[in-house]
C-alpha cells in the first residue's frame, strides 16, 4: 500500500520569543522543527507499512529550507519525500493550502502510485487551524477521518478502514472506504527512533523538489497570498495574567470550601454542571 | 549491520569535527560525521572569537557567506580588582574591513554554516545520532563505533574524536584517562540582548565593527579569574573562567563569582539595562600544551577540546580546536594516500604536523628582558606592548608556548608598570 504524509515544518514554538519593544515573534535564530503533532501521523503510517507494507510518501510545501524537515522524516523511515515550493506558494492561508496540497497529491499519485491513505497532523503548532486535512480530502474528494486515536482494523481487499474517533464525550469507531484521509491525533503513540540504515539513506538521499509548474498547478491565482481570502487584522502579544493561583486555606471542610471557592471564580460553572447532573 | 564502510568517522560536529570532516571530504575520502544535537551548533549557545586566518585555511572565501558579527578592531586588556581596574587599549582602526583578522561569531549560527560546507564537500553528516561506544577488534585497534540507533557497528578505516571536553567515549574506551580537576576550568557565561545602537554607544563602535574586553584579576576571594566581555550585533557575550579546582577551594559558586564580575563598576556600565539572554557553563581544558593527552593510537585520533588543545591564555579554544580537526585531517590523508594503515606509529604525523605548525620562529623571553635591564623600560615598552599586543591578537603563527611567556611577562609587566614610578619617586 501506498500512505502518504502531509507534514509542515514549522518554527519551535518552545523557543519562540517575542520581541519585548515591538510585539513580533523574533523568529531569526529559532530552529525549526516538523509540527509536533505530524509526527503522530507519521508514526501511524509507519506502523501500517510494518504490518501491511507497501511505502511512505512525505509531502510538504514551505520554502527550500522545509528539506530539513523532510530529511529528518525519512530519518524516521519514510521512503520517499516530495517538496513543494514555489515563490507563488508564500503567503497561502489553509484555503490556498489544501489547494497546492491537493494538487500535488493527485501529482504523486500519477508519479508514485495513487496513495490508500493520507495522513496529516491533527493541526499545526504555528497555525492551530486544524483545515488543512479536511480541506485536502475535500477537494481530492475523498472520505475523511479526524482525530482520529487509533486504527483498528485495516482491510486491503475490501479496501475498508475502521478507526477510532475521539470526540466530545466519547469514542467513535467509524469505518469507511479507502482512500481516505486521515488526521491523527495527539499522544496516540510515540516516534520510532530511525535505524541506522534509514539514517544513513536519509542523510543521502535527494529530496524531489516540485515548482507548481511541476506539480500540474493549474491555476496559479489559487495559490500563495494571491489566492488567500484570509486577513490578519492584529497580532498581538496576549498580556500576561497577573493571577495565577489562587490559595484556599484549609479549614474546617476543605472540600466543600474548595468547591465554593471554584465556584466563586468560574460563576457559571455551577450552573453548568447543575444542568449536565440533569441530563444525566 | 550497515554494510556501508567508510574511510573516516568523525564524532561530533564543533569546531573541531567540522574541520576534520571538511578537510578530508575535500580530499574525496568518504566520511560519516556523527552528531549527538539536533544540528550542529544546536548544543552551543556560545559565542567566540574567530581568527580568519584558521577559517580561511579550510575555506578561503568564508567572508563572503559565513554568518559573522562583528570584525573586532579594538582589544582592551583590564587588571581588576574588588572595584578598580587598569586598563590597556590598542585600537586597529586601519585593518582593512574586508580582511578583518578576527571576528565574533555566535555558535549557533556559525556552526551550522560550517556544517553546511562539510555537506556541500561531500561528507554524510548525521545528525541526533549519539556514538555510544568505539568498536575495537582483539588487538585493540578502533574499527568504527556503535551508536544509539539499531544495526550495530559502522566501520571506517579510522575514528576522529571531536566529541567535545568531557571526552566520554575516548575515556570510556580507556583511551585517555579523565580530565583533572586542576586541568579544567569551568567557564560561565552569558548573552545579554541590547539594542545595537546602545551597544555601540557603549563601546564606542560603528558599523560592524567590534572590540573585546579580556581582564583577569582576583574579584573574588583571591580566585585568579580570567574573564571576557564583547559585543555581537545586538549581544552581549560576557563571561569568567576560572580553574574547577579554585572553586573546589573556595566554595565560590560559578554564578556567584559570575555575579560579582557582573557587578564589577567597570562591567556592570556596559550591560546596564541589558536582557539576560542565554546562561551558560562550559567545561575548557586548560591543561595547556604540555598536559596534552595521547592524541593518536591504532585506528583513532583525537582533536579540539577533547584532546585538551586549547589556547590556555584567551580562552579561544574554537581556533585551535578547528586548526587541530583540519591537521588531523591532512595527516590521516597523507598516510592514507601513501599506502599506510592508520596504525598509531603511522598517525603520529598527527603529532608532528600539530607541534610543527605551532612551532615558533624566534622566541622572546620578554619577562627576563624587564627585569634584567629595568633602563631599557622606557624605551622598550612601547614596543613591548605593541610586540605583546600582536602576539594575543593576531593568532596565526605564534605557539602556544610562545603565547604563554609573552602574555606572563605582560602581566608582569603591568606590575613593573606600577613599580617604575614609585621607583622614580
Amino acid at each position: 500500500m501506498h500512505n502518504l504524509v502531509c507534514i509542515k515544518q514549522v518554527p519551535d514554538s518552545a523557543q519562540i520569543r517575542v520581541h519585548p519593544v515591538t510585539n513580533t515573534i523574533m523568529r531569526q535564530g529559532v530552529p525549526s522543527i516538523i509540527n509536533p503533532y505530524d509526527l503522530f501521523a507519521l508514526e501511524a503510517a509507519l506502523e501500517l507499512r510494518d504490518k501491511f507494507g507497501g511505502e511512505i510518501t512525505v509531502l510538504t510545501m514551505g520554502p527550500p529550507s522545509a528539506e530539513d524537515s523532510l530529511r529528518k522524516a525519512l530519518t524516521f523511515g519514510a521512503d520517499r519525500a516530495v517538496l513543494l515550493t514555489d515563490r507563488s506558494f508564500a503567503g497561502a492561508d489553509t484555503l490556498a493550502t489544501t489547494y497546492a496540497l491537493a494538487t500535488a497529491i493527485r501529482k504523486i499519485g500519477k508519479e508514485y502510485g495513487q496513495p490508500d491513505l493520507i495522513f496529516t497532523g491533527k493541526q499545526t503548532i504555528d497555525g492551530d487551524t486544524a483545515q488543512v486535512g479536511p480541506g485536502i480530502a475535500k477537494r481530492l474528494r475523498v472520505s475523511q477521518l479526524t482525530y482520529v486515536a487509533k486504527i483498528t482494523a485495516l482491510d486491503l481487499t475490501a479496501r475498508t478502514i475502521e478507526a477510532e474517533r475521539r470526540s466530545e464525550g466519547g469514542v467513535q469507531v467509524l469505518r469507511t472506504r479507502l482512500p481516505c484521509l486521515i488526521t491523527m491525533l495527539e499522544a496516540t503513540n510515540q516516534i520510532r527512533r530511525g535505524a541506522m540504515a534509514d539514517a544513513l539513506r536519509a542523510a543521502r538521499a535527494s529530496i524531489v523538489k516540485w515548482s507548481a509548474q511541476d506539480a500540474d498547478v493549474e491555476d496559479i491565482s489559487k495559490c500563495g497570498l494571491k489566492g488567500s481570502p484570509t486577513v490578519v487584522k492584529r497580532v498581538f502579544a496576549p498580556s500576561a495574567r497577573a493571577e495565577k493561583a489562587v490559595l484556599v486555606e484549609p479549614a474546617e471542610q476543605p472540600a466543600e470550601e474548595l468547591i465554593e471557592a471554584i465556584f466563586k471564580h468560574q460563576p457559571r460553572l455551577e450552573a453548568d454542571l447543575a444542568a449536565l447532573a440533569g441530563d444525566l | 549491520m550497515i554494510e556501508d564502510r567508510f574511510d573516516a568517522i568523525v564524532v561530533g560536529a564543533g569546531m573541531a569535527g567540522n574541520a576534520a570532516a571538511l578537510t578530508m571530504a575535500k580530499r574525496g575520502m568518504k566520511v560519516l560525521q556523527l552528531e549527538r544535537g539536533e544540528y550542529s551548533g544546536s548544543k552551543n549557545i556560545q559565542s567566540a572569537i574567530l581568527h580568519a586566518d584558521m577559517l580561511a585555511e579550510l575555506i578561503p572565501d568564508f567572508r563572503k557567506a559565513a554568518p559573522l558579527e562583528r570584525h573586532l578592531v579594538e582589544q582592551r586588556f583590564w587588571i581588576l580588582d574588588d572595584c578598580s581596574r587598569i586598563g590597556l587599549r590598542y585600537r586597529f582602526d586601519d585593518s582593512n574591513y574586508g580582511r578583518s583578522n578576527r571576528y565574533t561569531i555566535v555558535r549557533a549560527h556559525f556552526d551550522k554554516w560550517f556544517s553546511s560546507k562539510v555537506r556541500e564537500a561531500g561528507a554524510t553528516v548525521l545528525c541526533q545520532t549519539t556514538v555510544t561506544e568505539l568498536a575495537q577488534n582483539r588487538r585493540g585497534r578502533v574499527i568504527g563505533v556503535r551508536t544509539d540507533r539499531q544495526d550495530g557497528i559502522i566501520h571506517a578505516d579510522v575514528v576522529v574524536l571531536a566529541e567535545g571536553v568531557n571526552g566520554l567515549l575516548g575515556t570510556r574506551a580507556g583511551l585517555r584517562e579523565r580530565p583533572e580537576p586542576d586541568q579544567v576550568a569551568l567557564a560561565v557565561r552569558e548573552m545579554h540582548c541590547l539594542p545595537r545602537e546602545a551597544i555601540e554607544a557603549r563601546f564606542n563602535l560603528n558599523g560592524d565593527k567590534g572590540v573585546v574586553i579580556e581582564t583577569a584579576g582576583n574579584i573574588s576571594r583571591g580566585m585568579t579569574v580570567i574573564g571576557f566581555i564583547y559585543p555581537n550585533k545586538e549581544s552581549i557575550s560576557l563571561g569568567i573562567g576560572c580553574l574547577v579546582s579554585e572553586f573546589q577551594r573556595t566554595g565560590e559558586t560559578p554564578y556567584e563569582l559570575l555575579d560579582r564580575f557582573k557587578r564589577h563598576p567597570s562591567v556592570a556600565r556596559l550591560i546596564d539595562g541589558s536582557k539576560v539572554g542565554e546562561y551558560s557553563a562550559h567545561l575548557i581544558p586548560k591543561g595547556g600544551y604540555n598536559k596534552m593527552p595521547r592524541l593518536h593510537g591504532k585506528g583513532w585520533v583525537v582533536v579540539g577540546d577533547a584532546a585538551q588543545l586549547s589556547n590556555t591564555i584567551d580562552h579561544e579554544g574554537a581556533n585551535v580546536a578547528m586548526t587541530s580537526g583540519r591537521i588531523a585531517a591532512e595527516a590521516i590523508f597523507q598516510v592514507k594516500s601513501r599506502g599506510d594503515l592508520l596504525r598509531s606509529d603511522s598517525l603520529s604525523l598527527y603529532k608532528k604536523m600539530l607541534d610543527g605548525s605551532f612551532k615558533h620562529s624566534k622566541k622572546t623571553d620578554m619577562r627576563a628582558l624587564l627585569h634584567t635591564q629595568p633602563q631599557n623600560f622606557l624605551l622598550t615598552y612601547p614596543q613591548l606592548v605593541s610586540k605583546a599586543m600582536q602576539n594575543l591578537v593576531r593568532f596565526n603563527s605564534t605557539s602556544e608556548a610562545e603565547k604563554s611567556t609573552s602574555t606572563q611577562s605582560w602581566t608582569g609587566m603591568f606590575c613593573d608598570a606600577f613599580r617604575l614610578p614609585r621607583a622614580l619617586r
